[in-house]
């Protein structure tokens, strides 16, 4: 063994770091300037869906806190009226609340709804400063309206909304 | 005892009584056949076909009406088609088969037929998660559905049947167990079927809708969501509530309920009581609740309860400890010994009236239990026997119910003593007015009010009446307080227990009598020790009084009065009242919903409630305050454990003897069986697991002679004209502290009354719903003119707590 191996391995090994720095592509997300797209079934925070006229999905029927495994939805349920109505059945959460930090991201909730109300969406952007604020209310959970006209509670003519839960398709996926 | 009855069902032998249907038989042995028309309290009516089973009979030779017997084994004739199990009686050697592929095949079918017009709304339906019709199809029913979703009926969501109950007719699978309640069991047929087929609707037949005071039992007999309370809509989904054992506080019946409580936002994250759900006990009652134990609930969670002690300084109550607050308490009821009066009332528990009474006794003040309703004490001495179910009480037995109206003073009392009439009791009822029970009765007396103990009286005289009640086999008399003041009401308990005991019955299981008191617990009271006082204005006036559970400023200015007189005045309650406005010292006591305790009932039932929700602000249990302020004058009374202060309540009681929590909380098997995962079978109502509690045995009944003490009749009062006998009667939903905060309510408890004779009307001028002015001594209301021609033309009914202070009968004028 020369005295100059040492060298030469260091030269190598410096070779490569130069080849793959110049001739690779970049794997790196400049995070938070930069992010990844997620997969289509990726389990983030969730959503309250609404319709497209912009009522909301939920119902308050609760079985989304049923079915958590971690406890971390709380639902309480009031009466729509034609004068202040929330969603296009008899029933809407009043209350909704889910700790972020019991949350599991299992995605039960999402199973259980029978109105695709709750979705785990693709932000998995959480930190929180206290405890408390872990605990995501009903205003921050809800989807954005997508037109001025749509915000809940509105008032309604009378005899538009006679069902108890708003006839459901066929899930698609 | 009636004929056994052996019969094989899936296998197993069993033995009933002659007479039982199949479904029943099967369940006592532990096999479920499914259901939705029948119900074990209710007559088998075949309706709604999901109880089809295989059943086969012993072949019978024709010539000989012998069973023929093959291979040594009696020949079983299966029938072609299932049987429904609900309608077919048990017959000697019987076969049943519940669960071969024929019987579940009819099974599915029902069910699918069922589902063809069922709305999918379980997630937004009260009744989703205890639901007989989810469980049944989980269970029984087929995967799917032959039928097209799009052809279902569809109706109109949620109609109000009355203010209490709402129907939803798409959710209706027409299984008639409310009509059927309510026919049968209530006697108040208010419901009816209207169209045909598919068509057919639960419709309300009385105006106002569903008018019942027992309507609430049909949400809990729904086999489905159809009716439903409007109190619980949408209130919590049933699987998220916690249940505790508690006691209804409304009346002397002393049902047992189930507390069913749940955290909530709209509280502002207190854990509240949802509803209120009837607990099983088959002597006390059964598996119902009225719709005020049911609904008048809210007081507790009043806004206007007290959370913090509160002293008056400089002319206002302000915040104080509790060591500040008792110790005041302490040093004017020490410096004011001689003129120390407790004044309590029937709506507290025994071990606060115990603790109560002791206090006075050991500094030498007097106890006043706060009513208008005497003969407690001989209540104590010729009660109902231990053992007593008037559930059991029918053919042979004579019931007697003199001066109550036990629709409108304690509707299960009513209930039950109708169901004992249906049975073939002998049911008499004495009232100067017609009543609801009337209807149920085998004899009427009618007299004039007044009179009420000279009616009793004559029933020891010969007459049809007097040799049917003579002749019973085992008689109960209840007596009320309509129309009567105190010593009204000590001179009819002493006249009853007079008659029971002439006619020997009474120390005996269904026989003696039982008092209708206005308030839960009084009957409580009057074992303890507490007496009503007849001048409870002189007994107050001048006195360091200590008001317990009480609103006497509230209820008559004129004892308002006489307690400004009064040299110190401590109020201890659970909201604030009319008295709390003038007590120079204000305690805040727990509710029965936040803590333990024991109720005497009026059939002298001690049972035991239990702590549902958290104590609200820093109120404390009436028995705690009242060792507090105790100790602070020197004497020590137990104020920690309510179980020590039962124990030493028992063991200075000759009553209550033996008694001991562990005791009251016992349970044993009961008939029909509910609440257990087989919510179809009996319905929602919660099976007792936390104790039945235990009759106290009244004097008669331990062998020893019992004196009935005499009572002097007061002179009868004689309105002159223009002027008309105003008497008290009692109505269920009043404008009592403890029914008003119930908003649901309002509508049936309505204005106050003034009850008159078509031609008193007519001379006064006015008509129904007209409004007079009522005026008698120190009272002057404008009140609503009910007409009523059963009554006589002198006289004017006026309803005790609706604002107008009316104790005892007295002289009014009506213009």
């Amino acid at each position: 063994m020369g005295v100059f191996d040492p060298v030469l391995e260091l030269g190598r090994g410096l070779l490569e770091t130069l080849r793959s720095f110049w001739f690779e592509p970049t794997v790196t997300y400049q995070y938070p300037e930069q992010k990844r797209e997620v997969r289509p079934r990726y389990r983030g925070r969730h959503v309250l869906k609404r319709y497209e006229n912009g009522l909301e999905k939920c119902i308050g029927c609760s079985l989304c806190a049923a079915a958590c495994p971690a406890d971390a939805i709380f639902v309480e349920a009031s009466e729509n009226t034609d004068e202040k109505r929330f969603s296009p059945g008899e029933r809407y959460a009043s209350t909704y609340e889910i700790n972020m930090l019991r949350c599991i991201y299992c995605g039960f909730c999402e199973d259980a709804c029978p109105t695709e109300a709750i979705v785990l969406g693709d932000n998995y952007e959480l930190s929180f400063l206290s405890r408390r604020e872990a605990v995501y209310t009903k205003d921050l959970l809800l989807e954005s309206v997508p037109t001025a006209d749509g915000l809940t509670p509105r008032k309604v003519e009378p005899g538009v909304f006679t069902r108890s839960v708003p006839e459901m398709k066929d899930p698609t996926d | 005892m009636t004929k056994q009855v052996t019969l094989s069902i899936n296998g197993i032998s069993v033995t009933v009584p002659d007479g039982t249907l199949i479904a029943d038989a099967a369940k006592m042995a532990g096999i479920d056949i499914p259901v939705f028309c029948h119900h074990p309290k209710l007559e088998p009516v075949g309706m709604c076909r999901m109880c089809l089973v295989e059943v086969g009979r012993p072949m019978l030779d024709r010539a000989t009406g012998q069973a023929v017997i093959e291979n040594g084994q009696p020949k079983i004739q299966f029938m072609p088609k299932l049987e429904t199990a609900c309608t077919n009686r048990v017959s000697d050697g019987m076969v049943v088969m519940t669960t071969t592929d024929k019987a579940l095949d009819g099974q599915k079918g029902t069910v699918e037929f069922l589902l063809t017009s069922h709305p999918l709304d379980c997630p937004v339906c009260d009744k989703g998660g205890e639901c007989p019709l989810q469980n049944l199809t989980m269970a029984f029913g087929p995967g799917q559905s032959r039928f097209i979703y799009d052809e279902k009926l569809h109706l109109e969501k949620q109609v109000p049947l009355g203010e209490l109950i709402w129907l939803d007719r798409e959710r209706c699978i027409q299984c008639a167990r409310c009509i059927r309640f309510q026919d049968e069991v209530a006697g108040e047929a208010v419901l009816g079927f209207d169209e045909r087929g598919r068509n057919t609707q639960i419709v309300s037949l009385s105006t106002p809708g569903f008018d019942s005071v027992f309507s609430g039992n049909t949400t809990d007999i729904c086999p489905v969501g159809a009716l439903t309370t409007a109190d619980f809509r949408f209130g919590a989904r049933p699987w998220e509530l916690k249940a505790q054992a508690s006691i209804c506080t409304q009346c002397p019946v002393g049902c047992n309920t189930t507390l069913n409580t749940r955290r909530e936002a709209k509280a502002g994250g207190d854990v509240v009581v949802k509803r209120v759900m009837p607990r099983q006990n088959e002597e006390v009652n059964e598996i119902w609740l009225c719709d005020k134990g049911r609904f008048a609930y809210h007081y507790t969670e009043s806004k206007k309860r007290l959370v913090k002690p509160l002293v008056r300084k400089e002319e206002k109550l302000a915040r104080a400890s509790w060591d500040a607050a008792t110790k005041f308490a302490a040093e004017n009821f020490t410096k004011f010994k001689k003129d120390f009066v407790v004044l309590a009332s029937g709506r507290l528990a025994n071990e606060d009236l115990f603790n109560l009474k002791s206090l006075a006794d050991t500094v030498g003040g007097t106890a006043i239990l706060y009513s208008d309703m005497g003969g407690g004490d001989i209540t104590q001495l010729v009660g109902v026997g231990q053992g007593t179910n008037i559930g059991k009480m029918g053919a042979g037995d004579a019931i007697l119910v003199v001066a109550s109206d036990l629709y409108e003073e304690a509707p299960i009392w009513w209930l039950r003593v109708k169901q004992a009439a249906d049975r073939g009791a002998t049911l008499i009822v004495a009232n100067p007015r017609e009543t609801k029970l009337d209807k149920f009765a085998k004899f009427v007396i009618r007299y004039a009010y007044g009179d009420e103990a000279k009616a009793v009286n004559d029933l020891s005289a010969k007459s049809k009446i007097s040799d049917e009640f003579a002749k019973a086999k085992n008689a109960v008399v209840f007596f009320g307080n309509e129309g009567l003041g105190l010593n009204g009401t000590s001179g009819l308990a002493s006249a009853c227990a007079t008659l029971l005991k002439e006619t020997e019955h009474i120390g005996r299981p269904n026989n003696g009598l039982v008092g209708v008191w206005p308030r839960a617990n009084d009957q409580g009271a009057w074992e303890v020790g507490f007496q009503p006082e007849p001048d409870l204005e002189k007994a107050l006036k001048g006195k360091a009084v200590y008001i317990v559970g009480a609103d006497p400023v509230g209820d008559d200015p004129a004892l308002g009065k006489a307690l400004k007189g009064a040299k110190f005045v401590a109020v201890q309650d659970i909201l604030e009242t009319a008295t709390t406005e003038i007590a120079d010292v204000v305690f805040p006591a727990q509710a029965y919903t936040e803590r333990e305790g024991t109720f005497t009932s009026g059939e002298r039932r001690v049972q035991r409630f239990y702590a549902a929700v958290p104590v609200k602000g820093d109120a404390k249990p009436d028995f705690a305050i009242t060792s507090q302020i105790a100790r602070q004058m020197g004497v020590i009374l137990e104020g920690s454990s309510v179980s020590v202060v039962f124990d030493i309540l028992a063991s200075s009681l000759d009553a209550f003897t033996d008694l001991t929590y562990e005791k009251l909380a016992e349970t044993y098997g009961q008939w029909p069986i509910v609440g257990r995962g087989d919510l179809y079978y009996g319905g929602t109502t919660y099976e007792n697991t936390q104790g039945l509690g235990v009759q106290l045995a009244p004097t008669a009944q331990s062998g020893k002679t019992v004196t009935i003490p005499k009572v002097r009749k007061e002179a009868a009062l004689r309105p002159k004209e223009k002027e008309l006998l105003a008497v008290p009667v009692n109505k269920l939903y009043d404008r009592g502290v403890t029914v008003n905060p119930a908003q649901l309510l309002d509508q049936r408890i309505g204005e106050a009354t003034v009850t008159l004779h078509p031609s008193a009307a007519k001379n006064l001028g006015v008509e129904a719903g007209a409004t007079v002015k009522l005026s008698f001594e120190g009272v002057n209301a404008d009140v609503v003119v009910k007409i009523d021609d059963t009554i006589s033309a002198g006289v004017a009914l006026v309803p005790r707590s609706m604002g107008i202070a009316i104790r005892e009968p007295v002289v009014a004028k009506v213009k």
